[in-house]
């Protein structure tokens, strides 16, 4: 692996996270051609203000929601590919073994129990609930000696999920707030309803964490051949877990306390990068983040347009995407 | 002169029954040294607490004459290189970059391998005859194709002692031949000490300097294969009955079992 190949691949693929934006912003009740979503852009970043009715769906509708859609898309993905290597398993991913909902969860006791009036209180619990879980997936799933079997991990997460959407139901149903939202955003995530601050935020913690979990790429490489093997080759394997499950997680909190439970991205995407590029983790854990980016604005994209004028929530597409793929990782699997 | 690597009364256990049982030996720089033993005498936990991967629960390790608690790492990694016996593969990597993985503790943090690390690993491969299949992927190669990747791994580390956990088992006999020939190159012009764990007697007698006979978990014996291969201590420690005789090509001592 060189450098230049790294810089090359994430040039590529953040090109092509530009033109699925730019078509994006494009794609909607009110249809604007891309010459003119182009020009509009470019008149912007000339220090025009912005003035066509069209121009305010582009920048305070549009906009918005894709930059969401592609740090969330972002976060889950690199998060997959953390989890995946750390467990030594193509399957985990933070929805799959419970991490999301369990986030989830913290949010909403934020909610109950009116933390998320105070600054940061919400995403706080959603990493405490991340953390939790986490914690909980490897209690559970961990066999003697610090092996994981397989089996054991994802029975664990189906457990530790159904425990969490029920708590989330039962939340919901006890608790009448009008911050709440709809039940569907929290189960099935929702890109649309996230401040700019938010995003802000989200977007800031993405790249500090990015920078932690790229720290450890080459790590994870020998991680990934046993955390045995890795010792012996000079990893200090206990610190590097911790730092990487820490950062992960709150990669996943944050990124779930604002956008709800968006399932699958995180198998999805590392698998097909995986594929393409490779298992080294200095190109996948980049080429993960920038492709999960595209494609969770396509996925939103056909979200608020399948069906428009209505919309669905975007976890749907993911979900009707990503649990047949599931499937066909699963008994490939079991075939080798 | 300070032996290389001094074990003193190291004591090891999994749950209650001591694996390892107070065991003190001494290995000079620039041998070959077998561990042999029946199966469950502790060869492969001996070897874990060689390299640092376990911790002996009492006891210690003393390599170039500073305790193994006091290294880092990556000064181990950079020291003592291990083969291991079969490791399952999730991922697919290719051959060349597992080999690569050897380099792992010369290089920092955030460094890429530069051409002197691709120069070692492409000889390592050479070594061990892989180079045929460096962009093929790890998942899809045989054991024995597998068991040479890892061989070059250990080598791409450059250690000055290297240990080994069956590392013959799956090699064919032409790569079993090259093998040993390589190790006995390794020990003659680099000075590397090797230290492998095998069942196969005739294996260590022929190749070993020395031979450490584990039994139990304690330390039955050490010395020279003549001494250490009799046919009362095989008979005490492996409850077989064997005849022993000279081997005619190296002079060796030959063990045929008697059934």
């Amino acid at each position: 692996m060189t450098l230049s190949r790294v810089l090359r691949v994430s040039a590529l693929l953040f090109l092509f996270f530009a033109a699925i934006s730019l078509v994006s912003l494009g794609v909607g009740a009110i249809a604007i051609a891309p010459q003119d979503v182009l020009s509009a852009l470019l008149g912007v970043l000339a220090g025009q203000e912005p003035s066509a009715p069209e121009d305010l769906i582009l920048f305070s509708v549009r906009l918005p929601r894709i930059l969401f859609a592609g740090v969330v898309g972002a976060s889950l993905s690199a998060g997959g590919v953390i989890f995946q290597a750390l467990l030594r398993n193509p399957l985990a991913d933070p929805f799959v073994l419970g991490i999301s909902g369990g986030s989830a969860l913290g949010a909403i006791l934020a909610i109950v129990i009116g933390a998320s009036a105070f600054y940061l209180g919400l995403p706080f619990l959603a990493f405490i609930g991340a953390l939790a879980t986490v914690f909980l997936v490897f209690v559970v799933a961990g066999g003697p000696r610090g092996v994981l079997l397989d089996n054991s991990l994802l029975l664990a997460g189906v457990v530790v999920n159904s425990f969490f959407s029920a708590a989330i139901l039962f939340a919901l149903s006890v608790v009448d707030s009008l911050e709440l939202h709809s039940i569907s955003f929290w189960l099935m995530g929702d890109l649309s309803r996230a401040s700019l601050p938010e995003i802000g935020g989200a977007a800031l913690c993405l790249v500090a964490c990015f920078a932690v979990l790229y720290a450890q790429a080459r790590k994870l490489n020998l991680i990934v051949q046993g955390e045995e093997t890795a010792l012996q080759l000079g990893v200090n394997v206990r610190a590097t877990k911790y730092l990487l499950l820490a950062a992960t997680s709150l990669v996943i909190a944050v990124a779930v306390s604002f956008a709800g439970i968006i399932g699958f991205i995180g198998i999805m995407v590392p698998h097909m990068m995986r594929l393409v590029y490779g298992s080294d983790h200095r190109l996948l854990l980049p080429a993960a983040a920038l492709f999960g980016a595209s494609f969770l604005v396509a996925a939103d994209t056909a979200a608020r347009t399948v069906l428009a004028p209505s919309e669905l929530p975007v976890g749907v597409i993911t979900a009707l995407c990503g649990a047949p793929y599931f499937i066909f990782l699963m008994r490939r699997k079991e075939r080798r | 002169m300070t032996p290389l690597l001094s074990a003193n009364h190291l004591t090891f256990s999994y749950t209650d029954r001591p694996v390892l049982d107070d065991v003190s030996f001494e290995i000079d720089r620039a041998s070959i040294v077998a561990v042999i033993g029946p199966n469950g005498s502790g060869k492969t936990t001996l070897l874990k607490i060689l390299n640092a991967t376990l911790e002996p629960a009492a006891g210690s390790l003393v390599l170039s004459g500073r305790d193994t608690k006091r290294w880092s790492r990556r000064e181990i990694a950079r020291t003592v290189a291990i083969v291991p016996q079969e490791i399952p593969a999730v991922f697919p990597f290719f051959a060349e970059e597992i080999v690569l993985m050897g380099r792992f503790p010369y290089l920092r943090s955030l460094a890429f391998e530069d051409r002197t690390d691709y120069r070692i690993a492409r000889e390592a491969m050479e070594q061990t005859d892989c180079l045929a299949f460096a962009h093929r992927r790890f998942t899809e190669l045989s054991a024995g194709e597998r068991q040479r990747v890892l061989i070059a791994r250990a080598l791409a580390q450059e250690p000055q002692i290297l240990l080994l956990d069956e590392s013959t088992v799956f090699l064919d006999l032409k790569h079993q031949a090259r093998f040993l020939s390589l190790l006995h190159r390794l020990n003659r012009e680099r000075q590397m000490t090797v230290i492998f764990v095998t069942h196969d007697i005739n294996l260590a007698a022929q190749n070993a300097h020395r031979l450490l006979l584990l039994y139990n978990g304690k330390k039955y014996a050490i010395g020279t294969p003549a001494d250490v291969l009799t046919a009362q201590t095989l008979k005490e420690v492996y409850d077989v009955a064997v005849g022993i005789d000279q081997n005619p090509h190296d002079g060796s001592p030959r063990v045929t079992l008697l059934t």
